[in-house]
């Protein structure tokens, strides 16, 4: 899971890391107020995304009435295809340097990296393309860790002035607490900056949480926000359905998410020769294919108004093709009337013949069986066009 | 021939007591795999009945070992026990440690491929459906019924790709078929296998199946490109998938790749590898090389 900046700087201050909170606001009166507390201010979108400076979503205001404005427009904006609901009101800091701080997971090489540059600012990549030595990368093992000796080789390695040294230190020790204490695959500073007489501050902040980690932080529940997830992945959730919604008229069921990964291409591909039609979702319901599963992933796929036709490719591994059979049949009588578009079902592997003959049996009006995957892709492109 | 297991490994489960335990420990058997007992501390001394046979539960991988001669653990322990259950067979010096558990925290699994390293242990996973070596033993989920023994080696990132690409090829059939998972972290990388079906004198030629996400197919194009002189063919699922919202500079900067599945393939292309659009034009390009 993502966070927005001001639930990052929560766990910030949590841990130690020097934050200045700031209130959080989702109307412009709020952010009327809270700019009368702080004085000047800046107004800034909370978005899981970066480049909200570029977008506008990020204003200096130097008096509550035009933290009120900003708050107005900003409120209102989309940054990339993300709406914005809240904005952060911060007060304004007198920057005399920026600095660029992470945590991550380098997956290549099974270990953390640490990415550190005094060059920091908005402008890291760029950095890092024309100047990569002033980018640190100093690898971390995950058994040993930071300790102070650690994380003062780190500083020492990125250059950070010696009138900052003892605050850099505790500041990537406080850093590396929230990585590893929250589970976290990235937690990032950008920019760090040195404000008037020598304070070091994380003025922005970007953490990713491991979702396997949520059952030892029951805390994180809270980060989760309800309202930006789309109603159709919200209903898909409680079901414990793996869903995404997508822009399409292909509706897409299958077992295991390499497999459905594949369907959305193969599908993609079939829609190129049927009037472009795109699969609508990704939906990977695992291995157990039970008529429960089957019917709650039919029903949030049918709830999505754009689907003209569904796909049901499922191979049979564990789960044997009967099963499947049986789970969409059970699926549909559950479902009774609210099945109302036409399913393609591909049945292949452990007991496809079983699994075959009961859908035959079955003889639904709306169910058609076609043998291989790349062919009942392109039928169902076709139904979802007609 | 084969890699990393074959008809002499002998296989210990932990977690065998539990319900895809001891569901899984009948399918390995029922594949011919020599599984030799189970681990669990709180069941040690008791034995369970499964698939027609007698197999004994001990407390530790260490003594499992002892008693018996495993030189193999498949893991199926819940998450939150993984770590340990994997720390404790790497202290036991198990041979080849094949974790089928989904869902272990990334950082758990970090610090156990942190502790392994100068050990002995080979890991394959978290979050895989394991090995098998078609004919001869099974560690793992992997359906052992779909495909028999053949010329072709298979490592995969997706558990289901697998089992489709093996049902797609199994007039050939497979020297050893290896699901990696699909993890930030794992302990067998497509490097790792390529290098061993390259060395392994039954494997004539290598199906590799990736995933958007990482570099790590970029990273064995590259491999390819110095190691390998056996056919390989490839296959990315992932073509169409949305972008993932990815969270500040890091990763880019890191990986230097945007890992999507264009670019997986184009790097694959480069070094000569054909790659399939879909599971079927894959599975007919390995076909065409084995029937030349």
């Amino acid at each position: 899971m993502d966070l927005m900046e001001y639930q990052a700087k929560e766990l910030f201050a949590k841990h130690g890391v020097p934050v200045t909170l700031g209130i959080v606001a989702t109307t412009p009166e709020e952010a009327r107020a809270a700019a009368e507390q702080l004085g000047v201010v800046v107004v800034k979108a909370q978005v899981k995304a970066g480049g909200r400076g570029k977008a506008g979503g990020v204003k200096l205001a130097r008096t509550p009435d035009e933290a009120f404005e900003h708050a107005t427009a900003i409120l209102g904006m989309t940054i990339k295809d993300l709406p914005v609901h809240r904005v952060l009101i911060a007060p304004a800091a007198s920057i005399e340097e920026e600095y660029y701080f992470s945590f991550l997971l380098d997956r290549a090489n099974r270990r953390y990296l640490c990415i550190a540059s005094v060059e920091g600012g908005v402008e890291i990549e760029e950095v890092a393309k024309t100047n990569p030595d002033a980018v640190k990368q100093i690898p971390v093992d995950p058994g040993s860790g930071v300790d102070e000796e650690k994380a003062r080789a780190i500083v020492e390695e990125a250059g950070f002035p010696a009138a900052l040294t003892d605050q850099a230190v505790a500041m990537v020790q406080a850093l590396w607490r929230v990585f590893v204490d929250e589970d976290a695959t990235l937690v990032e500073v950008n920019p760090l900056a040195r404000l008037e007489g020598d304070v070091l501050e994380a003025l922005d902040g970007k953490v990713s949480l491991d979702d396997n980690a949520d059952f030892r932080h029951q805390d994180h529940a809270v980060f989760e926000m309800k309202e930006e997830t789309d109603p159709l992945e919200a209903q898909a959730k409680e079901k414990g359905l793996n869903y995404v919604k997508l822009d399409g008229e292909v509706g897409i069921i299958g077992n295991g998410a390499g497999l459905v990964m594949s369907t959305l291409d193969v599908v993609a591909y079939a829609g190129e020769r049927h009037g472009g039609v795109k699969p609508a979702n990704f939906l990977d319901i695992g291995g157990g294919a039970n008529a429960q599963v089957m019917a709650d992933g039919l029903d949030v796929i049918l709830g999505d108004d754009q689907v003209k036709a569904v796909f049901v490719n499922v191979f049979g591994g564990i789960t044997a093709c009967d099963e499947v059979a049986n789970g969409i049949k059970g699926a549909l009588e559950i479902l009774g009337d609210h099945a109302t578009k036409p399913l393609v079902v591909r049945l292949d592997g452990n007991n496809v013949d079983k699994g075959r003959a009961i859908l035959e049996e079955l003889g639904h009006p709306l169910v058609t069986q076609v043998d291989t995957m790349d062919g009942a892709a392109d039928r169902a492109a076709e139904l979802a066009q007609a | 021939m084969s890699i990393y297991l074959n008809k002499d490994s002998r296989i210990i489960v932990q977690g065998m007591t539990g319900g895809m335990g001891s569901k899984h420990t009948a399918l390995m058997l029922d594949a011919g795999t020599n599984i030799v007992g189970g681990v669990n501390a709180r069941k040690a001394g008791t034995t369970v009945e499964l698939g027609g046979q007698e197999l004994p539960v001990f407390g530790t991988v260490k003594e499992a070992m002892a008693e018996t001669g495993a030189d193999v653990s498949v893991v199926f322990v819940p998450p939150a026990f993984t770590k340990d259950a994997c720390i404790e067979a790497v202290d036991a010096g198990i041979g080849l440690l094949v974790v089928i558990t989904e869902g272990v925290p990334v950082q758990d699994t970090a610090e156990v491929w942190s502790y392994l390293q100068g050990k002995p242990t080979r890991m394959i996973g978290p979050n895989c459906p394991g090995i098998i070596t078609p004919g001869e033993s099974l560690a793992g989920i992997t359906p052992h019924t779909i495909a028999g023994k053949g010329p072709i080696g298979l490592v995969s990132k997706s558990g289901t790709l697998t089992y489709q690409m093996m049902y797609e090829l199994k007039d050939f059939g497979f020297s050893t078929a290896i699901g990696i998972g699909g993890d930030p972290i794992v302990g067998t990388t497509h490097i790792d296998a390529l290098a061993a079906f390259e060395a392994d004198p039954e494997t004539r030629a290598i199906v590799m199946i990736g995933e958007i996400g990482g570099d790590a197919e970029e990273r064995a194009a590259a491999y390819i490109k110095e190691h390998v002189t056996k056919p390989v063919v490839g296959y990315v699922a992932g073509f169409t998938a949305p972008e993932g919202k990815t969270m500040g500079h890091a990763g880019a900067i890191v990986s230097g790749s945007s890992g999507t599945a264009a670019a997986k393939k184009e790097a694959l292309e480069a070094v000569g590898v054909k790659v399939g659009k879909t599971p079927s034009e894959t599975a007919d390009l390995m076909r065409e090389i084995l029937s030349s």
